[in-house]
């Protein structure tokens, strides 16, 4: 099978979408003259002139546009530029996307795609390198999509760009460059359904985006010292696949959610929190959350270094919960 | 047809509708009948009526938390919509949003909003969307004085404009935000000065009078479908009630209230269609009769209704989910 770049696997979604759905249109800061900050609109370049464009620095007013354009019958793509400036414009996502179809009775379609890139590259510093899925898991009305790989984001962008609900996706900086295997033809991923990345027996690490790598590279150290780690690929957050995790629980008896934003009250612990309600006899041992420390991101490469977990934290957390 | 005298009497039988919904609401509310909370349009209602008499049925607005004249000028069924003040499963929204969150969007009302300036990147949203296809429909954001102190006003005038989207920006300035006065709060005398700096037109004009707003939108209107772009219309009125039903009003003089009922725009259209002979007594009565009697059955048509299922609480947030519990 061919390989591609994350970046132009998510180019290629976009693109055979826009080809097959005359009401997709896409707009954000930079991307149609220079195809976004990370270069994920490249592949788009000159196709569609009258359905890409730039828009002014305007956060509040490009999201809550996206809905405007929605309830007429488009179906918008806006580029949040980093994940960080989403809080610029929030209320435009979590008081007006996520509730209107609720608050008006179920009326209307909302057929919208919020993407962009989040978390940590090179010193890209506090307010260029957040993860901050877990607020759009937490305010109900938005399903949130974290691809890992090339294949994944294709697939889940397709999907995306296929239903009636609003959705946001999280792209990892440092993944927009990783190649990895894409079909040709036609394909999606359905959203909710996890995919089990590496099988294992001892521990189940439950985790997402950059940290899917991290915890594989953790995977194949710790089997050098006899430790089978499965490490299961969330995909998406909301919804998000609970059968696939308490059947791994029930096998390995241990469960480590991995992930990189910040440790308090991040993501984990709503997965921690529900297996320890559903699968609490199965358990061996306390379950252990892998996150970042609870700062802003720092500027130098060794204190984002210190914050940021990454597979030895892993490795760490297994060792510990296996001990 | 447009200075014809039914055209005139229909613009006064939707203000007169507005008013006896709104005083029918009041009175539902200080006894108790309505749950949450209520904002009056009263002593407004002739921005809604007279932008409304230029929209066509596939046009859209966006509205605010004061939203009930919107609805009823854009045609909305006042059974559901008292309903849904009751919180009643044959309201608008089945329950789930009341007064502040009124909506048709088959009436191509794309949501009231209860944050203040919430509307207005909708309003542009949909303005781009009409756009993107090509259609000549138009978009009205209807808006206080209080949001064009926000953010999303300055970025939605100005997205607005370098597209040249079709939308008609109103500003209902009726003097207070919440409690704080315009004149407290915005630096200058008329906001409509703001839109020279986002290059599109701006005008300040009379909000209590029916004709003014319907021919000062008129030419807006126009101007929107023709391609010509966005406007701004800054309409002065006057909030006659408080903020809210309920609210002790300790930010202004009663006596200022009692002026500007002198002023009131329904008072002030019957005058001149009195003087021009188009309403006698007996029309008048029948029509003041007429909306009270369609409130009445509103009235009787929410109470009527039934409660929504608890278990409806899970629906409506997804289109294919019952909310994910998961």
């Amino acid at each position: 099978m061919r390989e591609i770049t994350f970046a132009e696997a998510l180019g290629e979604a976009i693109l055979e979408e826009m080809e097959k759905d005359p009401a997709i249109f896409t707009y954000g800061e930079d991307i149609a003259r220079q195809g976004g900050i990370f270069g994920a609109y490249k592949s788009l370049l000159g196709k569609f002139p009258d359905r890409i464009f730039d828009t002014p620095i305007s956060e509040e007013v490009i999201y809550g546009s996206a809905l405007g354009a929605a309830l007429v019958g488009m179906r918008p793509i806006v580029e949040f530029h980093f994940a960080d400036f989403l809080f610029t414009g929030i209320q435009s996502i979590t008081l007006q996307i996520e509730k209107i179809r609720y608050m008006t009775g179920g009326q209307g379609k909302l057929r919208l795609l919020l993407r962009g890139p989040d978390g940590i590259s090179n010193s890209a510093a506090a307010q260029h390198s957040e993860c901050i899925e877990t607020i759009f898991m937490h305010v109900p009305g938005i399903k949130v999509v974290i691809p890992s790989t090339p294949y994944d984001v294709k697939g889940l962008i397709k999907k995306a760009l296929q239903e009636d609900d609003p959705v946001i996706c999280f792209e990892h900086k440092m993944l927009y460059r990783m190649r990895g295997p894409v079909p040709e033809e036609d394909y999606t991923i359905p959203l909710g359904i996890a995919e089990v990345k590496r099988e294992g027996n001892d521990v189940t690490v439950v985790t997402i985006s950059r940290m899917v790598h991290e915890s594989l590279k953790a995977a194949e150290e710790l089997k050098k010292e006899g430790m089978s780690a499965e490490i299961i690929d969330l995909r998406t957050l909301v919804p998000w696949d609970r059968k696939t995790v308490i059947e791994s629980v029930k096998k390995t008896n241990h469960l480590i959610v991995a992930h990189e934003t910040w440790k308090r009250a991040g993501w984990g612990a709503e997965i921690t929190s529900v297996v320890q309600e559903e699968a609490f006899d199965y358990l061996d041992a306390p379950i252990i959350r892998v996150g970042a420390k609870n700062v802003p991101m720092p500027f130098a490469a060794n204190l984002q270094d210190f914050v940021t977990p990454n597979y030895k934290d892993v490795i760490t957390a297994v060792k510990q919960i296996l001990r | 047809m447009e200075n014809s005298n039914d055209f005139l009497l229909n613009l006064y039988t939707t203000m007169v509708l507005i008013r006896n919904f709104e005083l029918m609401a009041e009175k539902l509310f200080l006894e108790g009948e309505l749950p949450g909370f209520l904002h009056l349009y009263i002593g407004e209602e002739a921005i809604a009526t007279g932008v409304m008499a230029n929209l066509r049925k596939d046009d859209f607005i966006t509205s605010t938390h004061r939203g009930h004249g919107h609805m009823i000028a854009k045609g909305a069924d006042i059974n559901r919509m008292m309903a849904e003040l009751y919180g009643k499963e044959t309201g608008y929204c089945k329950g789930k949003g009341g007064s502040m969150h009124i909506a048709d969007f088959s009436l191509g009302v794309l949501g009231a909003n209860g944050v203040v300036g919430g509307g207005l990147p909708i309003a542009v949203g949909a303005g781009l969307g009409i756009k993107m296809k090509k259609s000549n429909q138009i978009v009205v954001a209807f808006f206080g004085d209080g949001a064009s102190n926000t953010g999303a006003f300055h970025e939605s005038l100005n997205f607005a404009s370098i597209y040249k989207l079709p939308v008609i920006f109103v500003l209902e300035n009726n003097k207070y935000a919440s409690t704080a006065s315009t004149q407290a709060t915005t630096a200058i005398e008329n906001i409509s000065d703001r839109a020279v700096a986002y290059g599109i037109p701006g005008i300040t004009i009379d909000g209590n009078d029916v004709i003014a707003v319907y021919e000062a939108t008129r030419e807006m209107v126009k101007r929107a479908r023709d391609g010509g772009g966005p406007s701004l219309i800054e309409a002065k009125t006057y909030r006659i009630k408080g903020h809210f039903v309920g609210d002790p009003e300790l930010y202004r003089n009663k006596k200022e209230v009692v002026e500007f009922w002198l002023n009131e725009p329904i008072k002030k259209f019957e005058k001149r269609l009195e003087r021009e002979k188009i309403l006698n007594s007996t029309e008048k009565k029948n029509i003041w009769e007429s909306a009270q009697k369609k409130i009445k059955e509103a009235v009787i048509f929410a109470k009527e209704s039934p409660i929504p299922d608890g278990k409806d609480a899970l629906t409506d947030l997804f289109i294919h989910d019952s909310g994910y519990d998961y």
